[in-house]
């Protein structure tokens, strides 16, 4: 609490930056980072300022976005529930969102309507996890997670039957609902935004979740409205899982990573671990983009295997060592 | 100490208070007044209530019937925030979900003295040290509080609520896990808060610590019924037998008398 804020804050924000500048240059035309940033100085052909400004930014921020949305939402639930093994997607809360969504394109609607059914899909698979894992007593880790990996089994299941029963020629484009694919995002400024006004957000409200992270009761000594804070969390967690959804599906792990290797670094001031985790989750999701595309091409991956890949040995290793 | 500022006088009252404890259909009302300077021990054997009264009082629970004031306002009328920089509470368990150093522990105590946008300063660094030095553990300052004994969390805990530094103190069993040095060191530190104008009502399970230090004293029985006043008219070998349900002897130190279990 009493670490300075700033230095990490550029640090991260500077790897931001540059894994931004390699994605954009990366791809079947490799550019030079040295003409990409001569291209945001209204230099360069007009092959590279096709290539950079209009395909691969708009992919490359959509990433941005989508990581640190997820990382925020991650380290949000982590504080609610008292547990680093909290994760969007380990808790169904992406597999809710993506439900949501796909009902929404299903029935023939788009835009705003689909987004705001994967909010509904994100807010319901929330209230199951914690309902139904509350039970008796408080969320003890075993409970909750064997929650929350059962209903996103349960998500998933649903996925694979709404895609089995619509029309073959959209089902490439639908299958990274499951997986996560930043490819198919559309436009990445709303996610951004979002992600900006929550950093502003969680500035005035990061001393509450320190406080809270040390539990309900000592949170209510020390003068929090305990239940109004945790609806807040709970909602914004909600939120900014199904904005990233929506854009570029059920991307695996980022919530859980980030997270536990900036407190490892940083410490556990939510003050400084929020806005870090939104630099540092898009960064990451960023550089796992780039891998994505460039592992098998000219073919590419979807991002959500190689966060996946990521994901697994830590959720193992923080699980390990939790017994 | 001299250092902290010397709090007004105030008084939490409790009328007809029933505290809520599952399972039990009778509740006996309380009518306690606790004012500055007093120190009050709570007595009674295991799952008597006496947690549940103090979460009570520090408005975490609500009652089964009966108000709680605080200088003559009801204390569920204040905010959460206004109440904590009154009251504060030193828990019986603690839960470390994430790790903390134990400086970072402490200064979570200025919680409800800082706006939304303020950053701890200086004089709140100083206030969590000086808390830290009082309790005699500064020198872990930067040790994560995880890697800690019992007790030396146990005084962590009460730094903490000294760094807050409310007027009412409430601690559940404050001598929990410490060693005889360190429990007549907080004791000691008690009463000179209760010097300084601070109101001190914990629970104890060592009959002889509320005997020494304690001034006023709560009894509380397993069939719901209670007893307080004035430590001397209360600590009587007779009460405390059937408080207990044990026999016990009565020695007499400094002119106090000192309760002994009896053999066999």
């Amino acid at each position: 609490m009493i670490r300075p804020i700033a230095l990490p804050l550029a640090l991260l924000a500077l790897a931001g930056v540059l894994a931004t500048v390699i994605s954009l240059g990366v791809g079947s035309v490799a550019i030079d980072p040295m003409d990409v940033l001569s291209v945001f100085l209204g230099e360069g052909t007009d092959l590279q300022r096709t290539l950079v400004l209009e395909l691969r930014l708009p992919r490359t921020l959509s990433g941005f976005a989508t990581g640190g949305l997820l990382a925020v939402a991650g380290a949000l639930m982590q504080v609610l529930l008292r547990n680093p093994l909290a994760d969007p997607y380990v808790l169904g809360l992406s597999g809710g969102a993506a439900v949501g969504a796909l009902l929404a394109m299903l029935a023939g609607l788009g835009g705003v309507v689909v987004s705001g059914s994967a909010f509904a899909g994100a807010m319901l698979a929330t209230l199951m996890v914690f309902g139904l894992a509350h039970g008796t007593g408080s969320w003890t880790p075993s409970r909750l997670l064997l929650t929350g990996v059962v209903v996103a089994a349960g998500w998933g299941a649903v996925i694979t039957l709404m895609l089995a029963i619509s029309p073959a020629r959209e089902l490439p484009g639908m299958l990274y609902w499951l997986m996560g694919d930043v490819s198919y995002a559309r436009t990445p400024w709303p996610g951004l935004g979002l992600l900006l006004v929550v950093c502003f957000i969680v500035v005035p409200l990061g001393r509450s979740l320190n406080v809270l992270a040390r539990g309900p009761m000592q949170a209510a000594a020390l003068g929090i409205s305990v239940r109004p804070l945790e609806w807040m969390i709970y909602v914004l967690a909600s939120l900014l899982t199904a904005t990233a959804v929506t854009m570029a599906g059920s991307i695996g792990f980022v919530g859980l990573v980030i997270p536990h290797m900036l407190r490892m670094v940083l410490g556990n001031d939510q003050r400084l671990i929020l806005p870090a985790c939104a630099l540092a989750g898009g960064t990451l999701l960023v550089l796992a983009d780039t891998l994505a595309r460039v592992v098998i091409a000219p073919e590419q991956l979807p991002v959500g295997v190689i966060t996946a890949l990521l994901g697994v040995p830590t959720f193992l290793y923080l699980l390990y060592r939790s017994r | 100490m001299a250092s902290l500022k010397r709090p007004a006088m105030q008084t939490l009252k409790t009328r007809e208070l029933v505290i809520d404890i599952p399972g039990r259909a009778s509740g006996y009302p309380l009518n306690l007044a606790i004012e500055s300077g007093q120190i009050w021990g709570v007595l009674g054997p295991n799952g008597a209530g006496k947690t549940t009264l103090l979460h009570s009082l520090a408005g975490l629970r609500p009652p089964r019937s009966g108000s709680l004031c605080l200088n003559d306002k009801p204390a569920n009328e204040l905010k959460r925030r206004v109440l904590s920089q009154q009251l504060g509470l030193v828990f019986q368990d603690r839960q470390d979900g994430f790790p903390a150093t134990v400086l970072e522990t402490a200064l979570i105590g200025r919680h409800p003295w800082l706006s939304p946008w303020q950053m701890e300063g200086a004089d709140d660094l100083a206030m969590a040290e000086r808390a830290l030095e009082a309790l005699d553990v500064l020198h872990l300052k930067d040790r994560l509080v995880s890697t800690l004994s019992g007790g030396e969390r146990q005084r962590v805990a009460i730094a903490t609520l000294m760094t807050q530094s409310p007027h009412t103190w409430l601690l559940d069993e404050p001598t929990n896990h410490l060693d005889l040095h360190h429990q007549v060191a907080v004791m000691k530190l008690l009463t000179g808060r209760a010097k300084a104008g601070n109101a001190i009502f914990m629970c104890l399970h060592d009959l002889n610590l509320a005997a020494r230090w304690c001034d006023h004293i709560l009894l509380m029985y397993p069939n719901g019924e209670a007893c307080w006043g004035l430590a001397e008219r209360m600590l009587v070998p007779s009460a405390l037998e059937r408080l207990y349900n044990q026999e016990l002897q009565t020695v007499e130190v400094d002119g106090t008398p000192f309760f002994v279990p009896k053999r066999g």
